[in-house]
C-alpha cells in the first residue's frame, strides 16, 4: 500500500500541472488512512503542529520562525531574511498546488525543524488547516 | 569639449557598468527554483567558478540547510554556474566554505556601512541583497538605488 502511494505521488508529480490543494492533500489523507483505517483530517491539529515549539534548530525552533504565527502573512527566513509568501492557501493561490514541491519541502523543512520525516497523518493535518485559515 | 564630455560620460559609465550585474538569459529554470527559495538567485558573476563547485558538491549542508537537488539538477546548475562565473582574481578569495559576502571585492564595495546596519532586522543578513538593493534580482547593485534612505549616501 506504501509503495502504491509512492507511486501515486509519483505519477502525479509526473504530470507536473497544477492540482488543487485538496488533491494534493488527498494523497497524504490515503496513505495516512492505510497506516490507520479511522484518520481524518483535522485542521485543529494541523495548526497545534504549525505553532508548536520542536526546539531541534536554534534558528528555527518552530514553523513559525520563518512563517510568522500568522499563515495568512508573508513570513522571513530566518536566516537568509529572505521575504516568504503567505503559507496560506487563501492568501498565496499557488500555495499547496504542486505535489512535488509540497513533498520537497515537508521532506526539507520537517528534517530541519521537526528533526524526523513527518507522517503522512502530520502532513494531511498540516495542509488542512492551511488550506482552510481565513 | 567634446573629448572631455566623452571621457566624463565613460567615468561615469564605468561605475555603473561594474553595479550592473544582469542574471545571464540562459540560465535554467532549475537554477532559479532551487537557487531562489530560500534566497535571491545570485548571480553566477558574484562567485568564482572554483568556489560553485565546492558549493555545489556540499548542498547537502548548504550553510546549515539540506539543500540537495538530484544529480541531473546538479549537473545542470553547475554547469550553468561555470559557464558564467565571476573572474577569480577581481573577486578575491571567498573562504571555505565559499561565501560571496566573503569575496574581497564584496568586502570592499561594503566597507563603509555601519555595524549596526547588518544588525538591522530588515536586513538581518548580508546575503540577504534585495534589503538593500530592490533590484538585485535583476542585477541592478546601483548605489543610487538602496532601497533603505539611511543607507543611500
Amino acid at each position: 500500500m506504501k509503495a502504491l502511494s509512492a507511486i501515486a505521488l509519483l505519477l502525479v508529480s509526473l504530470a507536473s500541472h497544477a492540482e488543487t490543494p485538496q488533491q494534493v492533500r488527498q494523497i497524504y489523507v490515503n496513505e495516512a488512512i492505510s497506516q490507520q483505517a479511522a484518520f481524518t483530517p483535522s485542521a485543529k491539529r494541523g495548526e497545534a503542529f504549525f505553532r508548536q515549539r520542536f526546539a531541534i534548530n536554534d534558528k528555527m525552533p518552530a514553523c513559525t520562525s520563518c512563517h510568522t504565527d500568522n499563515p495568512l502573512n508573508a513570513g522571513q527566513h530566518a536566516v537568509t531574511g529572505k521575504t516568504i509568501r503567505p503559507l496560506a492557501v487563501a492568501a498565496n493561490a499557488e500555495r499547496l498546488s504542486d505535489p512535488a514541491k509540497v513533498e520537497k519541502w515537508f521532506g526539507r523543512n520537517c528534517k530541519e525543524v521537526v528533526g524526523r520525516a513527518c507522517t503522512p497523518a502530520e502532513k494531511a493535518d498540516f495542509m488542512t488547516y492551511l488550506s482552510e485559515v481565513r | 569639449m567634446k573629448q572631455f564630455l566623452l571621457i566624463a560620460l565613460l567615468g561615469s559609465a564605468f561605475p555603473a557598468l561594474a553595479d550592473r550585474m544582469p542574471m545571464p538569459a540562459n540560465a535554467p529554470a532549475s537554477f532559479i527554483a532551487e537557487c531562489s527559495s530560500c534566497h535571491l538567485a545570485y548571480q553566477p558573476a558574484l562567485l568564482a567558478a572554483k568556489d560553485w563547485r565546492v558549493l555545489m558538491s556540499g548542498l547537502s549542508e548548504h550553510f546549515g540547510s539540506d539543500a540537495a537537488v538530484d544529480s541531473k539538477k546538479a549537473q545542470e546548475i553547475t554547469a550553468f554556474l561555470e559557464r558564467n562565473a565571476g573572474n577569480a582574481s577581481r573577486l578575491g578569495n571567498a573562504g571555505n566554505p565559499p561565501r560571496i559576502t566573503q569575496t574581497s571585492r564584496f568586502i570592499r564595495k561594503h566597507d563603509e556601512i555601519p555595524a549596526r546596519f547588518w544588525r538591522d532586522p530588515r536586513i538581518k543578513s548580508a546575503a540577504n541583497c534585495e534589503a538593500c538593493h530592490g533590484g538585485a534580482a535583476k542585477g541592478n547593485y546601483s548605489e543610487r538605488d538602496i532601497a533603505i534612505p539611511e543607507l543611500r549616501e
